[in-house]
């Protein structure tokens, strides 16, 4: 880690969240601890806290994402903010500079809060460095970096059905190459302690530095699924599918989708994750994606309170 | 330095809400603890009264008026109402009562659960100093204390057995 983390304050108190990399085990347990809060919250017939009163929360989708957008829109409102929902088209000429002429703007009519989704990786970490020291950004997924609250709502899933990160075996499984989800997963896996995070896929969608951030690689789906006691299954992108990189999808269901078959070889009572949304026949199996292991709609739902979570302490960090 | 008052013995503070609730409270009226302090007491006075509703606990993390300057504090706990509370006789049950901005937030909290028929309060100590326009229907005692001497918290050893103990100012803040 460098010297110094942009998405933390002088008092190491959460500023902006960019990336789960670099940030401390405790940030990472003070974000699950306070989502199990909100997650309560959001039972109660009044799912609704005043904690972000007459707060802004601006989302700002430069690539377009309903299902994430509406998570963060739904959060922000249980936690009583405004919500503005800008999706913006990136335009192909001198995106730095409209970028930051729009946040500018943004800021001029008292936003409090962003929430960006760019296809580039870094434009949420621009922003930040760029956006009045007022204002707090949040990556809803840039480019092929990172989606740190789709990570942070993957590892509450699994706290939730298995609550000792320190026993488990966890494998990630499919194009990890694009993968900016995957990234997200194996720095907060890693960070909270799981001892063995394993990468499973066909080589053309594998990093060639992957074992850096302290993964095993597999490329045989049978033996990487052996024993572990979490699948987290990726969704494969179509673009991937027509070019070089993948023969068919078909072919790719045959080797790496993830079948029946195939989830008996891990533990008997081991959880399947998908982030959505799920390509049913290429990456998952309808009978897997419904079945009783199948924790793919409970990550939904907590991924609103992870999000009231993380918007509700760095709102609280000035 | 002037002496600090002498704190009440919170066992006796026990006992003594423990008889002053006995004969006013019903069978369907739920004890709602607020965290912590205020949970430690709930828990003994729920056993105490031998009461047949589930206990309640609120952390009032999420409605606290000073969220703008202290933020979220890592320590929140779920709130858990095991019953329901449209209609129901609710004592809110707090350790230490002072300026009653705890209290203001807990009723807000609980409001957002549904329409209680009844919210009343119970502190094992009033030490004065509201600043808001809420008092306790039983208090186990009254001792004024002072903004400038700090806070006085609860403290539950390793046994159980509560005690009160005082935070001198200008420690932390």
């Amino acid at each position: 880690m460098s010297a110094h983390n942009p998405q933390l304050g002088p008092d190491g108190e959460l500023r902006h969240l960019l990336s789960i990399e670099g940030l401390p085990r405790a940030t990472l347990m003070q974000i699950l601890d306070t989502a199990r809060s909100f997650v309560s919250v959001t039972e109660r017939e009044i799912k609704k806290v005043p904690l972000l009163r007459g707060k802004s929360v601006f989302n700002l989708f430069f690539e377009s994402s309903t299902r994430t957008r509406t998570t963060f829109e739904i959060a922000a409102k249980r936690l009583s903010a405004d919500v503005v929902n800008l999706n913006i088209a990136t335009s192909s000429q001198s995106k730095g500079e409209s970028l930051l002429d729009t946040v500018a703007n943004l800021s001029a009519m008292h936003a409090d809060m962003f929430v960006v989704r760019h296809a580039s990786s870094g434009a949420p970490h621009l922003i930040a460095r760029h956006a009045g020291p007022e204002i707090h950004v949040i990556n809803a997924g840039d480019g092929r970096h990172a989606h740190p609250t789709q990570g942070l709502l993957d590892v509450y899933t699994i706290r939730h059905y298995k609550p000792e990160f320190t026993d488990l075996t966890v494998a990630i499984v499919g194009d990890l190459l694009h993968s900016r989800v995957a990234r997200s997963e194996i720095h907060a896996l890693t960070t909270l302690g799981v001892p063995e995070v394993r990468v499973v896929g066909p080589r053309t969608l594998m990093p060639p530095d992957i074992e850096k951030l302290g993964v095993r690689v597999f490329h045989d789906m049978n033996k990487g699924l052996r024993g572990v006691d979490v699948v987290m299954m990726l969704r494969l992108q179509n673009e991937r599918m027509n070019g070089a990189l993948l023969p068919s999808s078909q072919e790719y269901f045959r080797s790496y989708g993830l079948t029946p078959m195939r989830l008996a070889l891990a533990k008997p009572d081991a959880i399947v994750m998908h982030p959505g949304p799920m390509n049913r026949g290429v990456e998952i199996d309808s009978e897997v994606a419904d079945g009783p292991q199948s924790v793919i709609l409970p990550q939904v739902t907590f991924g609103i309170a992870v999000r009231m979570a993380v918007m509700a302490i760095l709102a609280g960090n000035g | 330095m002037p002496t600090l008052p002498t704190l009440p013995d919170a066992e006796q503070l026990i006992a003594q809400l423990v008889s002053r609730l006995r004969d006013a409270i019903g069978a369907d009226t739920a004890l709602v603890g607020i965290h912590t302090g205020g949970v430690w007491v709930a828990e003994r006075l729920h056993a105490a009264l031998g009461l047949s509703t589930p206990l309640g606990t609120l952390d009032i993390s999420f409605y606290r008026d000073d969220f703008r300057q202290r933020g979220l504090k890592p320590d929140v706990r779920p709130s858990d109402l095991p019953f329901e509370i449209p209609g129901r006789d609710i004592v809110l049950v707090d350790d230490v009562l002072y300026t009653g901005r705890t209290v203001r937030a807990a009723v807000n909290l609980l409001f957002d659960y549904g329409r209680p028929g009844r919210v009343r309060l119970a502190a094992l100590l009033d030490r004065g100093g509201r600043q808001l326009p809420i008092s306790a229907e039983w208090v186990g005692d009254i001792v004024d204390v002072p903004a400038d001497r700090g806070m006085i918290v609860l403290v539950c050893d390793a046994s159980g057995r509560l005690s009160l103990t005082m935070e001198e100012a200008g420690v932390g803040a």
